[in-house]
């Protein structure tokens, strides 16, 4: 498993690189510059704040600056807020972006697994059909019409939550993870029926009830441990996706997080933005991927031998 | 027991969450804390690099010019004294003496002295620091000269310390507007040995700016900045009015969701909010009393293409401006207050009244499309109308679309583009129509028909007429504010009679503020000086 590791880190040296690369002549392509503004500029000044920020060199030029200083861990000052750096920027936004993403996880997988499992062992009745025709509508009402109902109900008409923030006011964080994580709680809630029911049908349960363990034993034993994999495997991308993805619920409960930088950024065409972002949000992915790999390698006792 | 630990948590978050929390807005009154939305995240808050509106509600808080924005509505200058507690000019009119606040203090205690605003006009007119506001100050004898490198010696331009408190400053032309263009931050004063303290004269990216480090001679004073959270200033003790100031601190939200503020003004989380909900606003006239609608010299227009092919005839730009009812598309698609426009200048501006006529007639229209030579025979191709991605814009332009369908028969689609597409596209003149708003930077016309001068950037038009900008400058010339606003009044018919542009609606500002808050009247800037707001239940 460790040598899995290692090489599965050597491969995404190149993935990385091929992002970086690849976003910095995307966005060059993109029309508009950063200091296009609706009050334009005079011709002198844009040609100043191009000097100033290295525009007026070719792109390879640019490109090279570019990725000598990505090798030496510095990811440029921002073009729209100048002042600030890039890292600084990110350093700032992430953790409020990783809090978000570890309450919404939470809640989800506590929400997910709980109503999946239930519905596998109580499969066709109340308790089955209940449960996943929530996790329907969980996956087909999107982000930006949860947040502002939920808002509406706890924050407006009971008014028992704020309706925006993130730690200044006591509960502003319980409505933005709710409304991140029930989305992802719909999906591990039909992965984990459908696994569950896989492996509730396989002979070691039967093995197992067989010889006289109680069936919370088996669940949680034995069928639990197979029945996930497929949880543990949507984990890594859920995550990766709850981080970059967040923009919606950063921008409906006004929270500080990376997401909205990163969107911004685009729409700001903030060159060195949008790169450090990209490339910090493709490395999270591609880690993110590798722990659930390693995590459903290590569940599965044939995989795992094997390994 | 011991397997029900985990509801300890549970319960906490239950209980903190749902006991009955004082809101922001409630515990602002007793601590005089005045929580304030604020649009987008803020570029930064020096005043010569910042260009935005969020960046312009949070200096001037922070920092002051020689004059202030006046409170009074009523008053026909909207500015008043500011650092520069009095002034005189002289006969030409080309000669401003101000006589700086003897008490007037930076926010390290420091004294603010005529000096501070010659290096601050020096840095602003330094053309490597890339400030994106330099023409504000081009007024002044030899500024343009510098900024452009024609000259080196900044003795040569027109601003001179006299003595400590005494700043003189000499302009190219008498320039009625002047005092008021001081109340825009690009004018304000910075401090000197901080800024030097973080880089040069020319540094766009020093951290002078950074909580701790920041020194500027406002109400406030900088106390932190939560990047995309909020912004707190406290007041100031330095500052030479801190008696009147009776706010503690602002709090100012970067909130871009115009829903979002909505919602939190309504669970009682901001006294104001920067905008409104446009659909909401029609239903909030009729029932929301916190609903406020100003005037706000502001003009929403469509930019014509006039060195396109079919647009460059001037009886088409006519037809299309006149077979638009601007009445109904404040009535019924922008239903907010705003107010059909009939000149390119918002009328009213301080004293400025314009008498052009943009009349809705769709039979001269039409009879102007026909000779210009479109006909049933020879149809008018089809026109495209640019504008940026906004649920609004789109609305107003399929209104437009419709009117110009049934009442000229052209065939007009919309195309919407990101904001920088779309300011790429009117840059390059890759557009027959775009959509356009223009804010005045000061309270004068010339803030307007300053645009649509030849060679100016924001023309865009490529409409080029020298009799106006004759006019325009010549107006610049002139003392006398009567012969002036004449000489403005030619200059604004010849614009409407050329048409490259098409003004469609004053602006209005439309916004919520909590009854709490006092000493907030309209201005037609939307400039609001802190010192004189503070928060009292009736």
């Amino acid at each position: 498993m460790i040598s899995i590791f290692f090489k599965r880190i050597l491969l995404a040296i190149p993935v990385l690189f091929a992002v970086a690369s690849i976003t910095f002549f995307l966005i060059k392509i993109a029309p508009g510059g950063p200091f296009d503004a609706d009050r334009a500029v005079s011709p002198q000044v844009l040609k100043n704040l191009n000097e100033t920020y290295n525009l007026d060199a070719s792109n390879w030029e640019q490109y090279l600056d570019y990725m000598s200083g990505l090798m030496q861990g510095d990811l440029g000052p921002s073009f729209r807020f100048p002042g600030r750096s890039v890292t600084e920027m990110i350093a700032t936004g992430l953790p409020v972006t990783f809090e978000l993403a570890f309450y919404a996880i939470l809640i989800a997988l506590l929400m997910g697994v709980f109503s999946g499992v239930l519905a596998a062992l109580k499969r066709n009745t109340v308790l089955d059909f209940i449960p996943m025709a929530i996790a329907m509508i969980g996956i087909c009402v999107p982000t930006f019409l949860m947040g502002p109902l939920l808002v509406l109900i706890f924050g407006i008409n009971l008014e028992l939550l704020p309706v925006s923030g993130w730690g200044q006011l006591p509960g502003d964080k319980i409505l933005p993870s709710i409304t991140l994580g029930f989305a992802y709680a719909a999906y591990i809630a039909r992965l984990s029926r459908g696994g569950m029911l896989e492996v509730l049908n396989q002979d070691f349960i039967r093995t197992a009830r067989a010889k006289g363990l109680t069936e919370r034993m088996v669940v949680i034993k034995h069928a639990m441990q197979g029945g996930l994999i497929p949880v543990v495997s949507f984990l890594g991308p859920a995550i990766a996706g709850l981080l970059a993805g967040s923009f919606v619920v950063e921008t409906i409960f006004q929270i500080p997080g990376l997401g909205r930088f990163y969107v911004e950024a685009a729409f700001n065409r903030d060159y060195t933005m949008i790169l450090g972002t990209t490339i910090f949000f493709s490395a999270m992915i591609v880690f993110f991927n590798l722990m659930s790999d390693l995590a459903a390698l290590w569940l599965n006792p044939r995989s795992r031998d094997a390994s | 027991m011991k397997n029900k630990l985990y509801l300890i948590p549970l319960i906490f978050i239950f209980v903190t969450s749902c006991s009955e929390s004082i809101n922001p807005v409630d515990s602002g009154l007793e601590n005089q804390i005045y929580h304030h939305g604020n649009g987008s995240e803020p570029q930064g808050i020096d005043p010569h690099i910042v260009t935005g509106v969020p960046e312009h509600h949070i200096l001037i808080s922070l920092c002051e010019g020689l004059t202030i924005p006046n409170p009074n509505p009523n008053d026909m200058n909207g500015y008043m004294a500011g650092t520069a507690e009095s002034w005189t000019i002289s006969d030409d009119g080309k000669e401003y003496i101000f006589n700086i606040n003897k008490n007037a203090k930076w926010s390290n205690g420091e004294p603010v002295t005529a000096d501070d605003f010659v290096w601050s006009w020096k840095r602003i007119l330094t053309a490597s620091l890339g400030s994106q506001y330099p023409d504000m100050l081009y007024y002044l004898v030899g500024a343009y000269e510098y900024h452009n490198g024609l000259i080196a010696d900044f003795d040569q331009v027109g601003v001179k310390s006299v003595d400590k408190h005494t700043l003189k400053v000499n302009l190219k032309n008498p320039t009625p507007f002047f005092l008021g263009l001081l109340s825009h931050y690009s004018t304000w004063p910075v401090h000197k040995d901080t800024v030097l303290k973080f880089g040069d004269i020319d540094d766009r990216n020093g951290e002078w700016t950074r909580p701790g480090n920041f020194v500027c001679n406002g109400p406030f004073q900088l106390k932190t900045w939560e990047l995309n959270n909020k912004i707190v200033v406290e007041k100031n003790p330095h500052y030479y009015d801190a008696s009147i100031v009776r706010l503690n601190e602002i709090h100012y939200y970067p909130v871009s969701n115009v829903m979002t503020e909505d919602r939190m003004f309504r669970a009682g989380q901001l006294h104001l909010t920067s905008t409104l909900p446009s659909q909401k606003c029609p239903i909030y006239i009729e029932e929301n009393p916190n609903l406020r609608i100003d005037p706000y010299m502001g003009t929403y227009f469509y930019r014509i293409n006039t060195e396109n092919e079919v647009l460059k005839d001037v009886k088409v730009r006519k037809a299309l401006a006149y077979s638009i009812d601007r009445q109904l598309l404040v009535d019924k698609v922008t239903k907010c207050g705003q107010i059909p426009a009939y000149s390119f200048t918002p009328p009213g501006s301080n004293g400025y009244q314009p008498n052009t006529e943009i009349p809705f007639d769709p039979i001269l229209a039409k009879l102007l499309l026909e000779e210009a030579g479109f006909s049933e025979q020879n149809p008018f191709p089809k026109l495209e109308i640019l504008f940026n991605t906004n649920e609004d814009h789109r609305k107003l332009a399929l209104a437009v679309q419709q009117m110009w369908q049934i009442n000229l028969g052209i065939e007009v689609e919309l195309v919407n583009q990101d904001w920088k597409v779309y300011l790429n596209r009117e840059m390059i003149g890759d557009f027959q129509i775009s959509r356009a708003g223009w804010i005045g930077d000061y309270e004068d016309p010339n803030t307007f028909l300053d645009l649509m001068r030849p060679n100016r950037g924001n023309n865009k038009t490529g409409w080029e007429n020298m009799e106006y900008d004759a006019l325009v400058e010549k107006a610049n010339t002139i003392n006398n504010q009567a012969e002036r606003y004449e000489l403005l009044y030619q200059a604004e018919k010849i614009l409407i009679e050329n048409m490259p542009v098409i003004p469609l609606y004053t602006y209005v500002r439309a916004y919520q503020l909590s009854p709490d808050v006092k000493g907030f009247s309209p201005h037609i800037l939307d400039h609001h000086h802190p010192k004189f707001i503070y928060l009292e239940r009736d």
